[in-house]
C-alpha cells in the first residue's frame, strides 16, 4: 500500500511537465523541489537534532557564490559543483564548531550571527561577490549528454536529486545513527551517560545539514542562474526555517510540505493577492492555532480521527485513563 | 586511602558551584563487587559526587580511579565505555519510544553500530534481542512495546536499571531507585538488586536510610560535601554522629 502510493507519487512527480500547464508552473515545481530540499537539510538539525538555526541560508549562499566564481572564473561544471559543495561543507564544519558550544538559544543566536557575516560578505565585499548586483553564471551543465537548459529537463533533475535527498533521509531517520540523533535532542545528559558522543553526534548532522544545504545553493544557482545577497539575507533563513516548522520539523515530508506552502504562495498567491506575505502570515497563525505541531502530523492526526470514527468509542471504553497519544 | 585493588576510588574530589562547597575533599574507594550505600541528607552533595564519578561535572580538585585508572579527565561518554552505568534520581528516559526502543538505545550506546547511517536499526536483531532480554531481567517483557509514556513509575524504574544493567556495566550507581516507589514497587526493585551478580559493583544513593539498610554492606554518611562516616552496616548505624545527623542534634 505505502509502495504503491510512493510509486504513484513518482510517476504523477516524474510526469508533471506534461500536465502542470506551462513553464511557469513547471518552474514553480522546480523552486518548490530545490527549497524542499533545503528544507529537508535544515531539518536535520532543526527536527532530529534539536538545534534551531537561523542561518542556513548562508550554507546555500556559499555553494552558490562557490560555484558562480568558479564558473565565471572559467571552469567547468563538474569542478564548480566539486568545489562549491567541499566549500559548503567546509562552512558547515566551521558553523558547528562556533555553533556547538551552545544549545537551545545560544545555537539559534550564533547561526543567526554567521549568517549575518556571511550577509555581509556578500554585500560588501565587492572584489569578491560583486556587491549588490550579484553574480550571473551562463548555461547549465549538461550531466551525460542531457542538457538542463529547458525548464522540464532541469525540473526532472531537480526531481532526481529530490528523490535522492528524501531517500538519504528516511534512511538516516531508520538509522542507527538517527535513532541515536533523536535521542541527543531529547535527552542529551542520558545519551552522555549512555556512551554517545554527543557532540560528534551533532558535528555530524550538521555537516549533512550542511551538504544538503549545498546541494540546494548549486540548483538556486543553476534555476536562476544568478546570485546576489538576497539569497543569503536573513529573510531567506526564517524562510527555510519556516517551512520546516510548517511542514512538520522532524518528519519525512513535513519540510516538502512546507516549502510547497512557501513557494506556492510567493508565487502563485502573488499573483492575485497583492498583500500575499499578510495571507501567509495569516496561514502560518492558523497552523501554530490548529496544528502546532506542523501540517504533515496535524493532518495524520486528524486523518486517524476519522477513520478511526466508528472504533473510537468501544476503543475509549477500553483503553486506561491517560492512553493518549504521546506528544 | 584506597588500594590499587579499589574498582572505584575518589580521592580528595573536591567541586563548587560558586561559592558553595558541595563535594568537600571527600574519599571513597570501592571494592570490586562491593554493594555500598552513600546516604545522607537532603543537600549532602550526593548526587553530586556521582556526576563527578560519571564525568558530567568536572571537579575542581582530586581524582577518580577505575580499577586503578585515572579517568578524572575522561569525557563522560567515554567512561560509558570503561564500565560505568548510572540511573538517575528524576528518571530520564526517552517517554515517546517504546520500552523496547529505549533499552535499544542503550544497548546501542555500547556498540560501534550506533555510527550507522544507512542500517536499518528495526533490522538489528540480535541487537533487540539482547534488549529484550534486558527488559526479561526487570520483569517487562510483556510491556516491550508500549510507549513509555504508557508505565507506571516503578515500571520506567525497572526500565532504568534494564537499562543500566544492559550496558554490561563494571560498575553501577544507582541514584536513589526507591525515591517516589510504593512499598510494593520497593520491594521488586530492591529484589531485583540484589539478583544483580558479583562481577558489578554497585553504588547506591539514598535518601531515606530503612529502605536500603538491608542492601548495603558498607555505608558511607555524607554531610555538607564531607565524608563523616564510614563503616560497615552495624558500626555506621551505632555511630554517634549518623544519629545526630538523622535525629537532628
Amino acid at each position: 500500500m505505502r509502495r504503491l502510493a510512493l510509486a504513484a507519487a513518482l510517476v504523477i512527480l516524474a510526469a508533471l511537465p506534461f500536465w502542470a500547464g506551462g513553464t511557469f508552473y513547471i518552474n514553480i515545481a522546480s523552486q518548490i523541489l530545490l527549497y524542499a530540499i533545503f528544507a529537508l537539510g535544515l531539518n536535520v538539525l532543526v527536527g532530529y537534532a534539536g538545534l534551531v538555526s537561523l542561518g542556513h541560508a548562508g550554507l546555500l549562499g556559499i555553494a552558490a557564490y562557490g560555484a558562480a566564481r568558479l564558473l565565471t572564473g572559467g571552469h567547468g561544471h563538474l569542478a564548480a559543483i566539486a568545489g562549491a559543495l567541499a566549500l559548503a561543507l567546509a562552512a558547515a564544519a566551521l558553523f558547528a564548531v562556533l555553533a556547538l558550544r551552545g544549545t537551545g538559544i545560544g545555537f539559534v543566536m550564533i547561526t543567526l550571527a554567521l549568517g549575518q557575516i556571511v550577509w555581509g560578505v556578500a554585500y560588501r565585499w565587492i572584489s569578491i561577490t560583486n556587491g549588490d548586483n550579484g553574480i550571473s553564471v551562463t548555461g547549465r551543465p549538461s550531466p551525460l549528454g542531457f542538457s538542463l537548459a529547458s525548464p522540464s529537463h532541469f525540473y526532472w533533475a531537480t526531481l532526481v536529486v529530490f528523490v535522492l535527498a528524501l531517500g538519504s533521509m528516511a534512511m538516516l531517520v531508520a538509522s542507527p545513527f538517527g535513532a541515536g540523533l533523536r535521542g541527543t535532542r531529547d535527552q542529551p545528559r542520558r545519551m552522555a551517560a549512555l556512551g554517545y558522543h554527543v557532540w560528534m553526534i551533532r558535528f555530524l548532522a550538521f555537516l549533512l545539514s550542511g551538504f544538503w544545504s549545498g546541494v540546494a545553493g548549486l540548483l538556486f544557482l543553476y534555476y536562476n542562474q544568478f546570485v546576489s545577497p538576497q539569497a543569503v539575507a536573513l529573510t531567506a533563513s526564517a524562510e527555510a526555517l519556516l517551512m520546516v516548522i510548517s511542514g512538520g520539523s522532524g518528519t519525512l515530508l513535513g519540510p516538502v510540505v512546507g516549502a510547497g506552502l512557501v513557494i506556492i504562495m510567493k508565487n502563485v498567491a502573488s499573483a492575485y493577492i497583492e498583500r500575499w506575505n499578510f495571507v501567509l502570515g495569516a496561514i502560518f497563525v492558523a497552523i501554530v492555532i490548529f496544528m502546532p505541531d506542523g501540517l504533515v502530523p496535524g493532518a495524520a492526526r486528524l486523518w486517524r480521527r476519522v477513520t478511526a470514527r466508528p472504533a473510537t468509542r468501544a476503543a475509549s471504553a477500553v483503553a486506561a485513563p491517560g492512553e493518549r497519544p504521546a506528544r | 586511602m584506597s588500594g590499587p585493588s579499589a574498582a572505584l576510588a575518589v580521592e580528595r574530589l573536591t567541586k563548587s558551584f560558586g561559592g558553595l562547597l558541595v563535594t568537600a575533599s571527600v574519599d571513597l574507594a570501592v571494592e570490586p563487587g562491593e554493594r555500598r550505600l552513600i546516604i545522607g541528607p537532603n543537600g549532602a552533595g550526593k548526587t553530586t559526587l556521582f556526576n563527578l564519578i560519571t564525568g558530567e561535572l568536572r571537579p575542581d580538585r582530586g581524582t577518580v580511579t577505575l580499577f586503578g585508572r585515572d579517568i578524572t579527565r575522561t569525557p563522560g561518554w567515554h567512561r560509558a565505555h570503561l564500565g560505568i552505568s548510572r540511573t538517575y534520581q528524576i528518571i530520564t528516559l526517552f517517554p515517546r519510544e517504546t520500552l523496547l526502543r529505549n533499552v535499544t538505545l542503550s544497548l546501542l550506546g555500547r556498540s560501534p553500530l550506533r555510527w550507522n547511517p544507512v542500517a536499518r536499526l528495526e533490522g538489528q536483531t540480535a541487537l533487540i534481542g539482547r534488549a529484550r532480554e534486558a527488559l526479561a531481567r526487570v520483569g517487562l517483557e510483556h510491556l516491550a512495546g508500549r510507549p513509555l509514556s504508557q508505565t507506571s513509575y516503578g515500571e520506567r524504574r525497572r526500565v532504568e536499571i534494564a537499562m543500566a544493567l544492559a550496558q554490561d556495566p563494571r560498575i553501577l550507581l544507582l541514584d536513589e531507585p526507591f525515591a517516589g516507589l510504593s512499598i510494593e514497587e520497593r520491594r521488586d526493585v530492591l529484589q531485583l538488586v540484589s539478583g544483580i551478580p558479583r562481577d558489578v559493583t554497585i553504588v547506591m544513593i539514598e535518601h531515606d536510610m530503612d529502605v536500603a539498610l538491608d542492601f548495603a554492606e558498607r555505608i558511607t554518611v555524607l554531610h555538607f560535601g564531607q565524608v563523616v562516616v564510614e563503616g560497615t552496616r552495624g558500626e555506621v548505624v551505632a555511630h554517634p554522629r549518623t544519629r545526630e545527623i538523622y535525629l537532628g542534634e
